[in-house]
């Protein structure tokens, strides 16, 4: 088995070192015979996890010297503890990475208490999108099709949620400028618990991630049981929100407002949600080094992670993992985390006060 | 028939994918390796399987699985040795099994009891892989029954078991299962994160304790002191009466109790969301309703370890019901599993069963063939190991206490783990002392998190089906066909428990002086103060839904304990009501005292918090031996010294340059794990040979080396660090003492 992989990995390095003829020189630095701890502050199974252990051993391949790159999980307190220990254990010598994903951000957008670190003091090396389908059952999607309006005023919508301040935030926003009403049920272990609530009809709206929704939630719409009725969308380079490029058919958030409400999107209310959205989707999973990390080792990284995306097999051997979505390097994820780490006091504020009257949260 | 159509082809190509040497080799692999985690406790199948993952990508899918299902699948079967011999729960699966296994080992009966639980265990394996086969097909509209009433009723239906295991005073079961509800709410709420009973910044409570500790604390920690004050082996006189020929009969004789509890086992797995930890108890209560003589329970009755062994091994084969049909990992080690098939190109759902049922039926046969190697190996060891309880306890305790402690450390791998490990061993230890039942308090632990969510999602749910439906809607909601099934059950086995409460007290102690009242009544007080204080910081939560749970649990167990108080008030002393092991018991005669004891302990943890844990562990086990055990002198002893450095060097050097994915795919898995069994092997023959020898100073430093180093190859094999210390703040050391 490990020959196969061996021998795949260094077919692909060869085809892609000839096909961009030649990757930018890092050869002084070199990690041969070292171990490089990959941190994920979540636990083992996880979406977080899943992603670290696809990147893992190509990374190892791909990086100079061929270290072994090891997934290190340390999950408590909301992803937080992982992202603290990092901020206070890592050196600057390319030895540690972390790995973060959309409900590391959301704590540290919000303010919680319990986020001792700080992303502006990190340098990104590879940024994974992501998206989101929402769903619901085919009697209510046409309606929503036909008769929104109507739909809102006479249906109460339940949807099967993990807490509001979680990734959830981003389409119980959205249902609410909407105009729905939801009744969130809290307290669910996982996105997968609230489909099934949605397939034992205890729930009639869901929403998933991309890779999750084309497994588990495409059958479903082809045995006629779900009606996909929005997706979040995705980044285009300036910053707009475009359809999602795996969902080209589904109409994102912005445009079912626009055609329901009669006008596009504007207000705190969409500003803070376009924020949200773009820490939870679109920048939802990055890698780190520490900031003094020197250029040479930053550089290797990059060309590292250039060198896996460039595999000719890369689309099909990831297209379970990471769905079709742009794996950003070197400036483009410095972008993809601006976007999803920089947000405005107004925007934070909205959302802060929002959580407060809507569901009692406080959050200092 | 339809289904035999689809299942039987399926079968037999199945069975012809998994029955080529290459496949069976990396089944035994699994199997071995999980036996291995199995056997030490906290591990778990987490741990195993993330050790397997980076082997896992591009591998053969059927060896892959193999390898997987190998590992899963006998884990609850090695996890009994920790459970009997021990009285440590080995993990989740096999909690139950502690209350009458190690009373088993202590009476002598330690093979006995593990040759019955390892058939049982075999038993509700294949029981579970046969029902696996056929029930994966239809099982879908079954799994979708199961809503929130659902849910709610079957975790109703295991905090009930509560009432047969509540002990002499019901009301002291109610209050010690209020207590295990309300220590399982601390930290944050499962709806809306508000921190409970965290006390501001002490961020190591706001995760919660887990099952880990407060398993290990409440069981563990107490039995292991009060052996050690009685300085004697874990068997009475030091002695093997019965042999595991005699496990196999008694589980022959008790057939049908297997077979029932094997069902019990399957049900409770197939339920999405209940998670492994209740099977057992549910099991146990079963195994306790349906015996005539229940005086034996609890003091060593075979039953009690047939029912929640048949279970839990079953248990696996539901549990990948609703894995594999809908995707939707039943427990952590599932969801870890669920990520492996990823890496082996097959996404677990609908799609798998209906395009590659063959490939899903290689899950079933290799469940039922590991189940069969693992308790065959089981059996076939299991009069060797049990002669480990004829060992003198005071050289097996600092193994103990390393094992537990570094189980707890899995938990949160933060020196907080120890502290919590104590505070709970502490707990554990006074209410083993003044007969406050801790089975009810685990039950309540276990379930605390899944009854509040259930509660208040039916809660929520049913009010908004009567917004919408009227009070017809939601009374249809509540009242499933299911609920009113399992009602019934709940019912009638609350009232057995109540009409025969009495037949579980063992006679010959009534009547007998208790002692004074002073100490059962500080600690009824001291009970009472946690649930008032439970009561204020409840009150202080500003989220309806974080708040509602805790605060009736607590408010109701306040009255309990009130009420205990109350009674105690008018009881003459010498009543049930103020049992006392220290006045009257096995603990009222022991040679050493409670508190030196507990400091030895104590003083690990103060070590481990100055120098690290490694270290710490050295120099507690080096001075146990000399001064507790009385092994040798001092000069002598330094000899160990050496054998550790060396050691320490060996893993150290393994850790920087070949950690475990490289090492191991490097000299490749077979090497790798024929290495692991040879050292382990070697060091445990060793330790043997030394227990029988007279020399004591060699005899010491091997007991250490044996110690530090296969706690250093299990952490260095599973990436695991270890908790430094202050020496760590200032003084930057490598792996492992660095931490």
């Amino acid at each position: 088995m490990k020959t196969d992989l061996t021998r795949r990995v260094a077919l692909g390095l060869a085809a892609g070192a000839l096909a961009l003829s030649a990757t930018p020189a890092s050869a002084q630095v070199s990690f041969e015979g070292e171990t490089i701890e990959w941190i994920i502050p979540f636990s083992e199974g996880g979406g977080s996890d899943k992603w670290a252990r696809f990147y893992a051993p190509l990374l190892s391949e791909a990086l100079p010297g061929q270290p072994t790159v090891v997934v290190k999980n340390m999950p408590g307190a909301g992803s937080t503890k992982g992202a603290n220990w990092f901020a206070d254990n890592a050196d600057p010598d390319g030895l540690m990475i972390l790995g973060t994903s959309g409900s590391t951000q959301f704590p540290y957008l919000l303010n919680d208490p319990r986020v001792k670190f700080d992303y502006a003091d990190w340098t990104v090396v590879l940024a994974t999108a992501t998206g989101g389908v929402a769903y619901m059952p085919p009697d209510l999607a046409a309606q929503f099709e036909s008769d929104p309006q109507a739909l809102f005023e006479n249906t109460v919508f339940i949807y099967g949620s993990q807490g509001a301040t979680r990734l959830d935030l981003v389409p119980l926003l959205a249902w609410e400028l909407l105009g729905m009403q939801v009744e969130p049920i809290f307290g669910l272990k996982g996105r997968g618990d609230g489909r099934l609530m949605f397939e034992r009809g205890e729930a009639n709206i869901d929403y998933q991630t991309s890779s999750a929704y084309l497994s588990n939630v495409l059958p479903l719409v082809e045995q006629g049981q779900a009606v996909p009725v929005m997706a979040w969308g995705a980044l285009d380079p300036d910053g707009n929100i475009v359809r999602d490029p795996s969902f080209p058919d589904i109409p994102t958030f912005k445009e079912v407002y626009t055609r329901i409400k009669g006008e596009e999107p504007s207000g705190p209310g969409w500003d803070a949600w376009k924020a949200f959205f773009v820490a939870g989707f679109p920048a939802q999973k990055m890698v780190f080094l520490p900031k003094e990390t020197p250029q040479e080792i930053v550089d290797a990284y990059t060309a590292a992670f250039e060198t896996i995306i460039a595999r000719p097999d890369f689309k099909e051997v990831s297209l379970p993992h990471l769905g079709v979505y742009p794996q950003s390097t070197g400036a483009a994820a410095k972008v993809r985390m601006e976007q999803g780490t920089v947000v405005s006091e107004e925007a934070k504020d909205w959302v802060k006060n929002w959580l407060r009257e809507r569901y009692g949260v406080e959050l200092d | 028939m339809d289904l035999f159509e689809t299942a039987l082809p399926a079968l037999e190509q199945a069975f012809a994918l998994i029955l080529q040497p290459t496949q069976i080799m990396y089944l035994i692999a699994g199997v071995l390796l999980g036996l291995s985690v199995g056997v030490f406790p906290g591990l778990g199948g987490i741990a195993g399987l993330s050790l397997m993952l980076p082997f896992l990508y591009g591998m053969d899918p059927v060896s892959g699985l193999a390898m997987m299902v190998g590992l899963v699948a006998v884990i609850p079967t090695s996890d009994t040795f920790a459970s009997v011999l021990m009285g440590i729960p080995g993990s989740s699966a096999s909690q139950a099994t502690v209350l009458d296994g190690f009373p088993m080992a202590k009476r002598g009966e330690a093979a006995k009891a593990l040759a019955a639980a390892f058939v049982s265990s075999l038993f509700g394996g294949l029981f579970g892989a046969v029902v696996l086969t056929f029930f994966i097909l239809i099982a879908r509209p079954i799994v979708l029954a199961f809503g929130f009433p659902e849910l709610l009723m079957v975790t109703i239906l295991g905090l009930s078991m509560v009432g047969m295991l509540a002990g002499r005073i019901p009301l002291k079961g109610v209050a010690a299962a209020g207590l295990g509800l309300m220590v399982g709410a601390i930290g944050d709420a499962p709806a809306l994160g508000s921190a409970r009973l965290s006390f501001e910044d002490w961020s190591y409570l706001y995760d919660g304790l887990k099952l880990v500790i407060v398993g290990l604390g409440i069981f563990a920690v107490p039995e292991i002191i009060s052996l050690l004050r009685q300085d004697r082996a874990i068997a009475k006189n030091a002695s093997l009466g019965a042999g595991w020929m005699d496990g196999i009969r008694a589980w022959w004789k008790n057939i049908w109790l297997s077979i029932r509890c094997s069902g019990i086992g399957v049900i409770v797995g197939v339920i999405p969301g209940l998670g492994g930890s209740v099977v057992d108890w549910i099991a146990y209560g079963h195994a306790v309703q349906t015996t005539k003589d229940k005086s034996k329970f609890g003091q060593g009755e075979i039953r009690g370890v047939i029912g929640p062994e048949s279970s839990n091994n079953a248990k696996e084969g539901g549990g990948l019901v609703p894995t594999l049909l809908f995707g939707i990992p039943g427990s952590g080690s599932m969801a870890v599993f669920i990520g492996g098939m990823i890496l082996l190109g097959y996404e677990a759902g609908p799609q798998m069963i209906q395009n590659n049922l063959d490939i899903t039926y290689t899950v079933v046969w290799s469940l039922a063939l590991a189940n069969v190697i693992g308790a065959g190996l089981c059996i076939a060891l299991s009069g060797q190991i049990a002669k480990l309880t004829t060992i003198r306890f005071t050289l097996l305790a600092p193994f103990m206490f390393m094992l537990i402690a570094f189980a707890a450390f899995q938990s949160r791998q933060s020196l907080g783990d120890l502290v919590a490990l104590f505070t709970i061993g502490v707990l554990g230890i006074f209410m083993r002392r003044f007969g406050w039942s801790r089975p009810a308090f685990l039950i309540g632990f276990v379930l605390s998190s899944q009854a509040e969510s259930y509660t208040y999602q039916a809660f929520q749910s049913a009010s908004i089906k009567l917004r919408t439906g009227g009070w017809g809607g939601m009374l249809e909601y509540i009242f499933s066909p299911i609920v009113i099934v399992i009602l019934v059950i709940t019912i009638a086995s609350l009232w057995i428990a109540a009409r025969q409460a009495k037949a579980i007290l063992p006679p010959e102690e009534e009547g007998k002086p208790k002692g004074d009242k002073r100490g059962p009544v500080a600690f009824a007080l001291f009970v009472a103060a946690f649930f008032l204080l439970a009561v204020v910081d409840a009150a202080t939560i500003s989220v309806f839904n974080d708040k509602i749970f805790p605060l009736v649990v607590s408010a109701v167990s306040l009255v309990a304990a009130l009420g205990i108080l109350w009674q105690m008030r008018r009881a003459p002393e010498g009543h049930a009501l103020f049992e006392d092991g220290e006045v009257h018991g096995d603990d009222a005669t022991a040679p050493k005292g409670l508190w030196t004891t507990l400091g030895w302990f104590a003083g690990l943890l103060v070590l481990a918090s100055l120098v690290g844990f490694i270290l710490a562990l050295t120099i507690f086990f080096l001075l146990f031996l000399l001064v507790r055990a009385r092994e040798g002198t001092r000069n002598m002893a330094l000899l160990a010294l050496p054998a550790v450095a060396v050691v320490v060097a060996f893993f150290w050097a393994l850790r920087r340059d070949y950690l475990p994915g490289a090492w191991l795919t490097g000299i490749d898995l077979y090497f790798g794990l024929v290495l692991c069994i040879a050292v382990l092997g070697a060091l445990l023959y060793g330790y043997f040979r030394l227990i029988g020898s007279s020399g004591k100073s060699p005899r010491i430093a091997v007991l250490t080396t044996c110690g530090i180093g296969a706690m250093l190859l299990m952490a260095h094999l599973l990436n695991r660090d270890f908790p430094p210390g202050l020496l760590q703040e200032f003084v930057k050391l490598p792996w492992p003492l660095g931490g």
